[in-house]
């Protein structure tokens, strides 16, 4: 007895991936179909799917899913033998009854039984197709089934009850029928034939194999890699030719088999892509938008885990592309486009990564909504939404919380979706990125690796352990020698800080964050070793910047060791409560090292929490508006210059390379939006530290001020931060360039006389008579 | 009734322990570990297990016992969960032994501390008394 019970599992489970398949082959067909581009093979191919389903669900007892595939089976067999004519209502019903058997499927996949769903309605809808006109084969009117067909969508219609009788009657209907055109029936069962050889001999050549013993496989060859390392190591100091010449096959085998391996875990994306047919024309139907779908490169390959991870992203940026990008076809028509948008599907190798794109032709991201909008929910501050380059703005969308959309539709607007698609690319290593341009259409660029199990990462030490760091979340690696260390990093409150290019980096000390000198075991790892490394802490500090959730921060690490191609593995239950580790893997030389979580890492250590929290609290600010407040850009021009303007006076906020600033006469100016831009440094006129602002790095920072349609820049040191603010000037003027000072956060802070200041550096700026600096391109 | 079960058995701090056997995959020296920062002390690292990385548990902390000398090496008995394989260290292994279900006795009131929900049942051998370690209560830690 459990020998059948467990060949009854097998079976049900082959059957459920046999039906998968079939009945996306069903829709893809079926649309065909719809398309009028169906041959009698489309509808020999949509037969078997369902011919088969029934019969093997009829071997395997399983009775609701033999009747209710019955049912559809005869209305296919009247298509496929030329009685009807398909019209489009009965291809809507025709996929609503693949989906009610995908439904079953499920069900006996998930419970084990068929579901207790009451499909009658939707059969007796197949069946009304059937009978509505069995005479009239040639003359297909499509008014008759229309009715019925409409009422698919009205499940909870209450259906008279006279209907029911006719579906035994009808039951009968398909046995005299065949007789009646004899000459198509045997030329249709002449073309089945021929193509059901061909589908076995492909079937033939092909192995079902459950994927755990390929994962198997694969953990096998990843320590067959590893021996083979080692006995390579081995054979640089062997002499002998015949173990030379055995190691030599063995490494040449090894990394054939490895990769002979991780190409039986590649899936071509088409597999996925399979369903967008559908789902493209389900959202546009409900929309009532018109969309082509062209897919290019179905054939690329990707591991079958990051198939999965990418499957519900992908099925999102489509309906949203749908949904969002591509207009409703009056509105396409007045922008002079065809009415039948456009959406592809690209997917290529590139640089050892998938890519994959996905382009509509519709209106494109509005910038300035999307910066309102953020702003609007307080995501981010005015500060950052006037300093943002168009590609940064467009990225908003995938902020959490981030929605556009005027309505709430039942495709999207919630504001769930992009950044959770985000998110769950990010996680698998991948990047996302977008593109538009107005009027003309949006592009989405997905970037994944071709395999989660290996990954490029970099090895670093803390106190003799190693640790791999993904090199998806690493920016770039700055070691700082003993002097620039002492000078370079700063603290705040205690909270080490590094200045990165004129930018504040909050920094962490891998060491710390792990506890490492205080865990016991770490003792046992030769005390002489953390010596020297605590000696070679104090001669240079090696940061490593990292980004996380779309911020960054340094992480302080004893060494940085070299990149390596790691193998993740996941780690044990027993770690759950640790979110500093995304894995463990095994290096080289058979010991295990740890991989670091970088975002969670980064929370521990609470280096991008803070940045976060603040972000609310100036939400906040901006809800208590007050009359007497101002808000005020906050800046300052070298070593204790904190300064303020407000910010009605700034026109933008801009970075210009130091190569970029060229002379006219005395004048340090640059070329800015096809203007000249005379440049003032501020730290000149004010009372602050000379060179003040040389310490941005090749970046200067400059506030753009307009008055009359002429510009100016003023080049400060770096700018720190917009408030909002009751501002009490607590003393009068004290020099050339100030108004006086105040306290703002807590801070003593000097409010800059902007006019004083540009008047005593060109005196001619706000004489209006005299010619204007502006010189237009 | 003649039922028997077979017991892997192993000494920790010179308490005589057993598990099932037929929850062992393999009993192997000792490992070198990886220790992973910020886990329970209960847990001693990662051991490489053939390409498999496993988590290896310190028997002696999870029972509470005094800590091993420094030049003492734990052996790892690897037992199935299910959650994958774990190691446990312990100080030495012993024999397979086979016992008669009928000399098993619950475990006596007087048990305290972990060793009251770990141990499952104690059996009377001739020279000593056996305690059954739960494998499953064993490899679940609670709060570190």
């Amino acid at each position: 007895m459990p020998l059948n019970d467990e060949l009854q599992q097998q079976l049900i489970k082959d059957l459920l991936i046999e039906s998968t398949e079939g009945l996306d082959r069903f829709d893809r067909e079926m649309l065909v179909l719809e398309k009028g581009q169906g041959t009698p093979e489309t509808l020999n191919v949509i037969f078997r799917v369902i011919h088969t389903i029934k019969g093997t669900a009829g071997c395997l007892g399983l009775p609701k899913i033999e009747s209710v595939a019955h049912v559809g089976e005869n209305l296919l067999d009247s298509l496929r033998e030329g009685k009807l004519t398909s019209t489009p209502e009965m291809i809507t019903t025709l996929l609503a009854y693949a989906d009610a058997l995908r439904a079953m499927l499920e069900s006996l996949e998930t419970t084990g039984n068929e579901g207790s769903a009451d499909y009658s309605i939707l059969l007796q809808q197949l069946q009304d197709f059937l009978t509505g006109k069995p005479v009239a084969t040639a003359q297909a009117t499509p008014p008759a089934p229309a009715p019925a067909a409409k009422q698919t969508w009205g499940l909870f219609d209450d259906e008279p009850a006279v209907s029911a009788p006719a579906a035994p009657a009808s039951e009968s209907t398909p046995p005299p029928a065949p007789s009646a055109p004899p000459p198509v029936l045997m030329e249709n069962t002449g073309a089945e034939k021929e193509v059901a050889t061909r589908g076995h001999s492909a079937s033939d050549s092909a192995i079902r194999v459950d994927v755990g013993q390929l994962d198997k496989l694969m953990n096998l060859v990843g320590e067959l890699v590893l021996a083979r390392n080692q006995i390579v190591q081995f054979t640089n100091q062997a002499q002998d030719p015949t173990f030379l010449n055995a190691s030599q096959r063995l490494n040449n085998i090894t990394t054939e088999l490895q990769e002979g391996v991780m190409k039986t875990r590649m899936q071509p994306i088409g597999n996925i892509w399979a369903k967008f047919p559908r789902v493209v024309r389900d959202v546009s139907l409900e929309l009532g938008k018109s969309v082509q779908l062209v897919m290019e490169g179905k054939e690329t390959d990707l591991d079958r885990t990051i198939i999965e991870a990418i499957k519900d992203p992908l099925t999102h940026i489509v309906r949203n592309a749908i949904d969002h990008g591509i207009e409703m076809p009056n509105v396409r028509r007045a922008a002079g486009k065809p009415d039948e948008g456009m959406l592809i599907l690209r997917a290529f190798h590139e640089g050892g990564q998938v890519n994959i794109e996905i382009m509509d032709d519709g209106h494109g991201i509005n910038i300035a909504r999307v910066k309102q909008k953020a702003v609007e929910k307080g995501l981010i501050t005015q500060e950052n939404a006037a300093r943002m380059s168009d590609r940064e703005s467009f990225n908003l969308i995938f902020l959490p919380g981030f929605s556009t959309a005027e309505k709430i539709t039942n495709v999207s607007g919630r504001g769930v979706g992009m950044d959770v698609v985000k998110t769950n690319i990010e996680k698998i290593g991948g990047s996302v990125d977008v593109q538009s341009e107005a009027g003309k259409g949006s592009t989405i660029k997905i970037k994944i690796p071709l395999t989660l199990a290996i990954i490029p990462a970099l090895i670093v030490t803390s106190r003799g352990e190693r640790f791999a760091i993904p090199q998806v979340s690493l920016l770039e690696l700055v070691r700082l020698e003993a002097d620039q260390a002492k000078k370079g990093i700063e603290m705040l409150y205690g909270a080490p800080v590094y200045r990165l290019r004129g930018q504040l980096l909050p920094l962490a000390h891998l060491n710390k964050e792990l506890a490492l000198d205080a865990s016991p075991s770490a003792v046992t790892t030769t005390t002489g070793a953390s010596k020297e490394t605590q000696r070679a802490e104090e001669q240079a500090v090696n940061i490593v910047i990292l980004q996380a959730d779309g911020r960054q921060f340094g992480l302080v690490v004893d060494e940085i060791n070299d990149t390596e191609e790691i193998v993740v593995k996941p780690l044990a239950k027993q770690f759950k409560g640790i979110n500093c580790f995304a894995g463990a893997t095994i290096m080289g030389d058979g010991k295990v090292a740890l991989i670091l979580d970088v975002l969670g890492l980064a929370q521990h250590a609470n280096v991008i929490n803070e940045v976060r929290d603040r972000s609310l609290t100036d939400k906040v600010k901006t809800d208590s508006r007050a009359s007497d407040r101002q808000t005020l850009l906050l800046f300052d021009v070298g070593e204790g210059g904190r300064m303020a303007i407000p910010l009605s006076m700034v026109a933008r906020l801009e970075e210009f390379p130091r190569s970029q600033v060229e002379r006219s006469g005395s004048q340090e100016v640059v070329q800015y939006r096809g203007q000249i831009l005379p440049l003032i440094r501020v730290a000149d006129y004010v009372r602050a530290a000379a060179g003040a602002d040389s310490k941005g790095g090749d970046l200067m920072q400059v506030v753009v001020y307009s008055e009359q349609g002429r510009s100016v820049g003023l080049v400060v040191g770096s700018i720190n931060d917009i408030v909002e603010e009751a501002v009490t000037v607590r003393r009068d003027a004290i020099g050339d360039g100030i108004l006086g000072s105040a306290v703002i956060q807590n801070k003593v802070t000097d409010l800059l006389d902007v006019a004083a200041v540009i008047r005593s550096a060109d005196p001619s700026f706000y004489n209006t008579g005299r010619p204007a600096v502006e010189l237009a391109a | 009734m003649n039922d028997s079960k077979q017991f892997c058995t192993f000494f920790i701090n010179g308490i005589f322990f057993g598990i099932e056997v037929l929850k062992v995959q393999e009993v192997i020296r000792y490992q070198e570990m990886t220790s992973v920062p910020l886990a329970p002390a209960t847990i001693r690292g990662l051991i490489n297990l053939r390409g498999q990385i496993v988590t290896a548990i310190d028997l002696r902390r999870r029972l509470e016992l005094p800590a091993r000398s420094d030049d003492q090496l734990p052996m790892n008995v690897v037992v199935r969960t299910d959650d994958g394989a774990v190691s446990l260290l312990v100080d030495e292994i012993g024999d397979v032994v086979e016992i008669q279900d009928d000399v098993r006795e619950r475990p006596p009131e007087t048990l305290r501390g972990v060793a009251r929900e770990l141990v499952t049942g104690v059996y009377k051998l001739k020279e000593r008394l056996l305690l059954i370690l739960d494998t499953e209560k064993t490899v679940t830690l609670t709060a570190g």
